[in-house]
């Protein structure tokens, strides 16, 4: 995904670098959030961080990416317990605050909420 | 670098004496995957961190220590998927059998009711950063791992505090059978729970249980030593003060420096003046609201270890910041 100046997504938001400052960030409204806490009640937070840091690669447009079969496979114990669109919304919805907060343009955002609706079905198992 | 018969240079990866060579865009992961090395590896793209190895000379291309922690990236591990070498490296993997040195014991004398000091002398520097740990192994091949608790200032020597535990072979023997002269393996350092000397103004979180004291021991004397000007708190906790240990020595280092505060906590119903009522983990909290910026260091129970990382996230520390070291009982 790119615009007229052929500058991914990627490039534009920062690269790593961005990823390294969203992430304590967004981890911390994830575990703050009762909506979807609960997931992440028994998981160590040191590969957990690790995990998110993948999944912000993979949403601000970064190489590497999880394929649609991993996020089927992480994901497939939480589907059983219960994991469900709701519980997808309010992670994209934390994301978007986290953006918010570092003063990524709206547009950018934007794009990056693309990407992610892009993995619903493969998260959800549907 | 080595030269091909095109020219083009090849650099030379050394492990354990083997020596295996990187053709230009060739990852260390294909090489050794190529030449049958055993190394666990799954994502190959930097994620799972499955095929982190260590370099013991060069130092690896940044780019292959995307992803890891400071104290591991300062270590020269990196991830052989990541890494297109830049230069030769003498390489150790983790599935690689250890090397052990062979010390002497020179002291063996009880801390508390439960807790032994034993200390292992060598014949030459023993290589460590204050805050590892290593393995020790018995004769007949038993081993578990025991955090160093001195600093490599006090060279040629390794302190350890060794509780006691119920049904526990190695801490059995070791209190009850090891003797001053006794002979004891020792592998190499390993451990990413150290300090690093810069941002000395940060303010430093240590809380351990039990002996969990002895890696922080060793963190805290290594960062007073860099001259860490920042404010250091040190919270030591136990169900009750016969297995605390070193408290007059921790008090003795706060009266020396005033930027050391020691806070001995018991969880227990007896606490005595001078100390704090409830668990170490609980007392600490208490007295943060907010730890942005704040440099963590927890040692100890798994329990304790697993809810301070949380909490202290929480409270603002970066997750680069917290740096845990949980010791896990090896069941009997």
């Amino acid at each position: 995904m790119s615009n007229q100046n052929n500058k991914s997504i990627y490039e534009r938001i920062g690269g790593e670098a961005s990823v390294n400052a969203a992430v304590d960030i967004f981890y911390r409204k994830v575990l703050n959030d009762h909506r979807i806490n609960r997931f992440f009640d028994n998981v160590d937070m040191e590969t957990q961080v690790a995990k998110q840091k993948a999944f912000l690669t993979m949403a601000f447009g970064g190489p590497n990416s999880y394929t649609g079969e991993d996020m089927r496979k992480g994901h497939a114990q939480l589907v059983k317990a219960g994991l469900n669109d709701s519980h997808f919304d309010a992670v994209v919805e934390n994301l978007g605050a986290t953006l918010i907060e570092l003063n990524v343009p709206q547009d950018i955002i934007n794009e990056i909420v693309v990407i992610c609706e892009t993995t619903r079905n493969d998260v959800l198992g549907k | 670098m080595e030269s091909n018969l095109n020219g083009s240079t090849m650099t030379r990866l050394t492990i354990n004496e083997h020596i295996y060579y990187c053709v230009p865009n060739e990852t260390v992961l294909e090489v050794l995957l190529r030449e049958d090395v055993k190394i666990s590896y799954a994502c190959k793209k930097g994620t799972c961190h499955s095929c982190m190895v260590r370099s013991l000379d060069n130092a690896p291309p940044e780019a292959a220590q995307v992803g890891l922690r400071d104290t591991l990236k300062k270590h020269n591990h990196f991830l052989a998927c990541l890494c297109y070498p830049e230069q030769d490296m003498a390489i150790k993997l983790p599935d690689q059998s250890e090397f052990y040195t062979q010390g002497s014991v020179v002291a063996n004398e009880m801390l508390n009711r439960n807790t032994l000091l034993l200390i292992i002398a060598f014949r030459d520097a023993f290589e460590f950063t204050a805050g590892q740990f290593v393995n020790l192994q018995r004769a007949d091949g038993l081993t578990r791992s025991y955090s160093i608790a001195n600093t490599p200032q006090e060279s040629n020597t390794l302190e350890f505090h060794i509780r006691r535990l119920p049904n526990g072979k190695f801490s059995e023997w070791l209190h009850d059978e090891v003797r001053i002269g006794d002979s004891i393996a020792v592998s190499e350092a390993r451990g990413h729970c150290f300090y690093l000397p810069e941002r000395s103004q940060q303010g430093l979180l240590l809380v351990g249980t039990g002996t969990g004291l002895a890696p922080l021991a060793g963190i805290l004397t290594d960062a007073l030593a860099h001259g860490h000007a920042g404010p250091i708190y040190l919270f030591h906790g136990s169900r009750e003060i016969e297995d605390l240990y070193r408290i007059d020595e921790m008090r003795l280092l706060s009266e020396q420096y005033k930027n050391f505060y020691y806070i001995p906590c018991l969880s227990g119903d007896k606490v005595p003046e001078g100390f704090s009522k409830g668990r170490v983990d609980e007392v600490s909290l208490a007295l943060f609201s907010d730890l942005k910026g704040w440099r963590i260091f927890l040692c100890g129970h798994p329990d304790m270890v697993n809810k301070m990382k949380k909490m202290t996230f929480l409270k603002g520390a970066a997750s680069a910041d917290i740096y845990a070291d949980a010791f896990l009982l090896t069941p009997t």
